[in-house]
């Protein structure tokens, strides 16, 4: 099957398996390896990216159903060399260690964000409850997304 | 102290991962690059009556079809600790096959290699795999398989025993000293079985170049070197310098990605035979069925105890679980690194614990944070909590007065255990001290007791541990065992224009070492850290190494480095002190820089290094080139100690805990980076926090795992846990030129007992002593009615 799609901010058409999900779209036909697959089955969040603005686990949805859609990656959101202030607040604060959960968190973290510019603990951690990490018990991920929060408020 | 050392230097690893551009095994395609998908046993234990590949081989893509008929069939991976009985019968060591050949021996294990030319069609090919079996009944708990008539694991073994062990005093005087105890706790429980789950799933591709006779194998590993050794050496006969292992980037391990697996070597056989790059990546049902596992101990515990509450005596017996075959440290972990850890941070005078190590119908298992230390510490801790609740004394209280005295191992000697080891150094009542402190343990005590009154049920929880790390001396673990040395490996290269090049035998897999590793090397020689890069992951890089596990990489590896600049700082002394027409001895070295005493008279490291590079005008007799490696084997094992202290709430109406509190005091020794080491004991504090509630791999009677997927086998959740209070005291180790003693399992090994502490302690008034992990909503409800 056909789909056309829309990655962070570049068009692509390509004939693929109906089968294919997008998480494996996105790393085997596009090479954008940042978003990562933990589990397959929707309980990891790794490979969390946004679709139309909303933060997806991409191996739960097709590629052809995203036909038609704008996809942010992890590798769209620095600005050049510039980090997103989501994502130069993980690193001042340690919010990761491995890293393999990192774009899903990035990716989640920027929804918690964006439908809530100033989440409480409580709702950042009900946010983050799809993304399993298992190197920082979760502090770090969770100040790391106050202070994001405080910056992107300015 | 220099710029960096101390400090929470941001680290350097980060800008790549969050943008997406870490290179984990999965993410590199080669040119001609096959994937692989395995046949697996859809039984734990069954005879194999016939396997049928035709079908597979003749599907869309296929390159391959492979079965143990095929010469991959004859090769095994070997374990890599021998524990032999007590009574001198050497250690039962079964053949390991790549690929099963007439019996299957638990779920998972993998019957066909299907190799294709994309994932999706090795897939369907081995789902045409016809393997006809005959299903034979299973045993998966420990205990269960050394009873008499217990379905056999290995025929030539009927009574399932590998091997087994004890260590301490002598069980007859144990014994007799907890006849004549005042009091006696007892306990029976299991430590069980866990999956370490890094998020990354285990992956490899395995590339044979049929022009230069070459394999490199890219392996999600913590361990490269030892990898290449063991797929060489004792797997496929091939000699170790065609092969280059390289692990770049590692989503987490957490012991599960030192061993040597069955899919590594096959891979690699296997790419020489098809001429073309092969992949194989674990989904997660495989991670679960494959990936080595950890804990399964069935034990039974008893202590004695005088008067005052101090201890008299410590019995332990154990069934610990090996599963189905010896994985690569599987038999040191239930034996030197669990009993060795059995005084604790105590001054108990007799301890005995036996060992009996069975075979299993399950996956192996092996090292998963902590690995036998955890086990070691519930025990202790849970001991102590429940002795202290039986005597009426304060969970706090009854520590105190068992602690050994402060000791700093230099001018007060290392403290000799009954088990064998002798600790470094520590102040364990000074971890208590604090954590009571940061608790506000007096004031907690009177909300408590208000809140019962108002039937809300809170509770609080002390662990006060102490494990063994930096392993090891590589004599002390050759005489309990191991068949390697445990040493590490630092290569230091300057370069001509004064930048340095660090190859590291450890593997930072989270751990932060491009970052940490750098600043210490930054510090002693006096230089920036931007002119010092870290590199690890590549046995054709490094010379050689023992990978990362056992918090060893720094108190060994750091020292390994430390060497090699000692001897860069020696030989550039003495190109200085030509340069500076000095003796050497008269020269110092400070702030990158060689001085001569007492003058103003100095030369730059930088331009040592290019005289060493460009020896114009040059010591006589001394050899170009400013370029060290060293191997460190440490003296002695490292001790790091503390406290973890959990405050629960239980629902008296549905028994779900509701963690309010965890608090952390931990002596790691020196700190180089306060900032990662705080997220080593968070990320620690938190898996022992599933093990106490939530996690537990569960096979059913015919050895099916029900907890094989993320929605059955729970883990620790963001909004299961509340933020993790830190704080530290520091006892420097005695023994390395840092000072550290590791810190990447100690949150792991103090914080279960602390939570299921705490949670018997919110239940006590209602007669619950005890209730079995994971603490489930379910157990401890039914704890509740009982």
């Amino acid at each position: 099957m056909n789909v056309t799609l829309k990655v962070n901010g570049e068009s692509f058409t390509h004939e693929i398996e109906p089968r294919m999900s997008l998480s494996q779209y996105l790393r085997e036909v596009l090479d954008l390896t940042g978003t990562h697959i933990g589990c397959d089955t929707s309980g990891c969040g790794a490979c969390t990216v946004t679709v139309d603005g909303d933060a997806v686990k991409s191996c739960t949805i097709l590629a052809v159903q995203a036909d038609g859609c704008e996809i942010t990656t992890i590798e769209g959101m620095a600005n050049g060399t510039q980090m997103h202030p989501i994502q130069a607040a993980f690193k001042e604060h340690h919010g990761l260690q491995c890293g393999f959960c990192t774009p899903g968190m990035v990716m989640t973290a920027a929804d918690i964000l964006k439908n809530n510019s100033n989440p409480t603990e409580k709702e950042i951690r009900d946010g983050l409850k799809g993304n399993f990490c298992r190197c920082t018990g979760y502090h770090n991920i969770v100040k790391s997304i106050q202070h994001a929060a405080e910056h992107i408020k300015g | 102290m220099g710029n960096y050392i101390g400090k929470s230097v941001k680290r350097r690893e980060d800008a790549r991962f969050l943008k997406g551009a870490g290179k984990y095994t999965d993410d590199i395609k080669l040119p001609k690059m096959t994937q692989a998908a395995f046949a697996r046993s859809p039984y734990a234990h069954a005879k194999i009556v016939s396997i049928d590949t035709s079908g597979a081989e003749k599907a869309e893509g296929v390159v391959a079809v492979y079965t143990a008929n095929d010469a991959c069939g004859q090769y095994g991976v070997p374990c890599g600790w021998q524990v032999n009985f007590k009574n001198g019968e050497t250690m039962r060591e079964p053949v390991h096959p790549l690929l099963a050949r007439d019996k299957i021996r638990h779920l998972g294990e993998a019957v066909a290699i299907v190799i294709a030319e994309s994932l999706e069609l090795a897939r369907d090919a081995a789902e045409l795999v016809e393997v006809e079996y005959e299903e034979l009944p299973a045993v998966t708990d420990p205990k269960k398989a050394m009873a008499q008539g217990a379905p056999i694991v290995h025929d030539e073994w009927p009574d399932n025993a590998a091997f087994d062990w004890c260590i301490g005093n002598d069980r007859a005087e144990v014994e007799a000293a907890l006849e004549a105890a005042h009091h006696v706790t007892e306990l029976e429980f299991n430590n069980q079985r866990l999956a370490p789950n890094a998020i990354e799933p285990r992956s490899y591709i395995a590339d044979y170049d049929v022009n230069g006779d070459k394999w490199t194998l890219y392996s999600s590993t913590q361990n490269p070197h030892l990898i290449r050794l063991l797929l060489c050496a004792f797997v496929l006969g091939i000699p170790e310098h065609k092969v280059r292992v390289v692990s770049y980037d590692v989503g987490g391990g957490f012991g599960s990605k030192i061993y040597h697996y069955t899919e590594e070597a096959l891979l690699t056989w296997a790419s020489r035979e098809i001429g073309r790059p092969v992949k194989w990546t674990a989904d997660r049902s495989e991670a679960f069925l494959t990936d080595a596992h950890g804990r399964d101990h069935v034990v039974k515990s008893k202590m004695g105890f005088d008067k005052e509450g101090k201890i008299v005596a410590h019995l332990t017996d154990e069934y610990c679980a090996l599963g189905a075959y010896l994985s690569t440290f599987a038999p040191a972990i239930p034996t030197y690194l669990h009993g060795t850890l059995f005084q604790g941070v105590y001054a108990t005078p007799l301890i005995h614990l036996n060992v009996t190590a069975p075979f299993t119908h399950t996956v192996p298992v092996d090292a998963y944070r902590g690995a036998g230390r955890p086990e070691a510490t519930y025990l202790l801790e849970r001991m102590l909590s429940k002795a202290a609740m039986e005597m009426n004394m304060d969970q706090a209280e009854i520590r105190f007065k068992n602690f050994i005295p402060p000791f700093d191992g230099i001018e007060q000697p290392g403290y000799q255990t009954q088990v064998a080891l002798q600790y470094d150094s520590g102040n364990y009542e000074g971890t208590l001290k604090r954590g009571l402190e940061m608790l506000g343990y007096e004031d907690f005590r009177k909300e408590q007791q208000a809140a019962r009154k108002n039937g809300k049920l809170l509770g609080v929880g002390i662990s006060t541990y102490i494990e063994g790390c930096g392993i090891a001396p590589s004599a002390v673990v050759g005489a309990l065992g191991a068949r390697a040395g445990l040493y590490e490996v630092g290569h230091v290269r300057v370069q001509p224009t004064g930048k340095i090049s660090v190859f590291t035998g450890t593997h930072s897999h989270g751990q932060g070492h491009e970052t940490v590793f750098a600043q210490f090397v930054a510090d002693k020689l006096g230089i920036d850290m931007d002119d010092v890069e870290i590199v690890h992951g590549d046995t054709e890089q490094v010379a050689f190494g023992m990978g990362t596990y056992g918090s060893r990489s720094l108190s060994v590896g750091g020292t390994a480095i430390i060497k090699s600049i000692d001897k860069i700082l020696e030989k550039g002394a003495k190109i200085a002190a030509h340069k500076l027409e000095a003796a050497a001895e008269d020269l110092e070295y400070s702030g990158g820089k060689w001085t001569v005493k007492g003058t103003d008279k100095s030369v730059s490291f930088g331009d040592v290094a290019l005289t060493a590079y460009v020896p114009h005008d040059y010591p006589e007799g001394l050899e170009p080139g400013l370029d060290f490696s060293s191997f460190y084997d440490p003296a002695n094992f490292t001790f790091p100690f503390g406290t973890h202290i959990a405050v629960v709430e239980v629902s008296a109406d549905t028994g779900k805990v509701d963690l309010k509190r965890f608090v952390a005091c931990d002596d790691v020794g020196n700190v180089m980076n306060p900032m990662i080491v705080d997220g080593q004991i968070h990320g620690g504090v938190v898996q022992g926090i599933g093990q106490a509630l939530l996690e537990e791999v569960v096979y059913d009677d015919g050895g099916q795992m029900i907890s094989g997927s993320y929605m059955d086998y729970a883990m620790p959740r963001a909004d299961d846990l509340p933020m993790i209070e830190t704080d530290r005291t520091i006892t420097p180790c005695p023994h390395n030129p840092l000072g550290v003693k590791g810190a990447g399992e100690a949150g792991a090994i103090g914080s279960t007992p602390a939570v299921v502490n705490a949670v018997v302690d919110a239940l006590a008034h209602l007669g619950v002593t005890d209730i079995q992990m994971p603490l489930t909503p379910q157990r401890v409800w039914r704890a509740m009615q009982h």
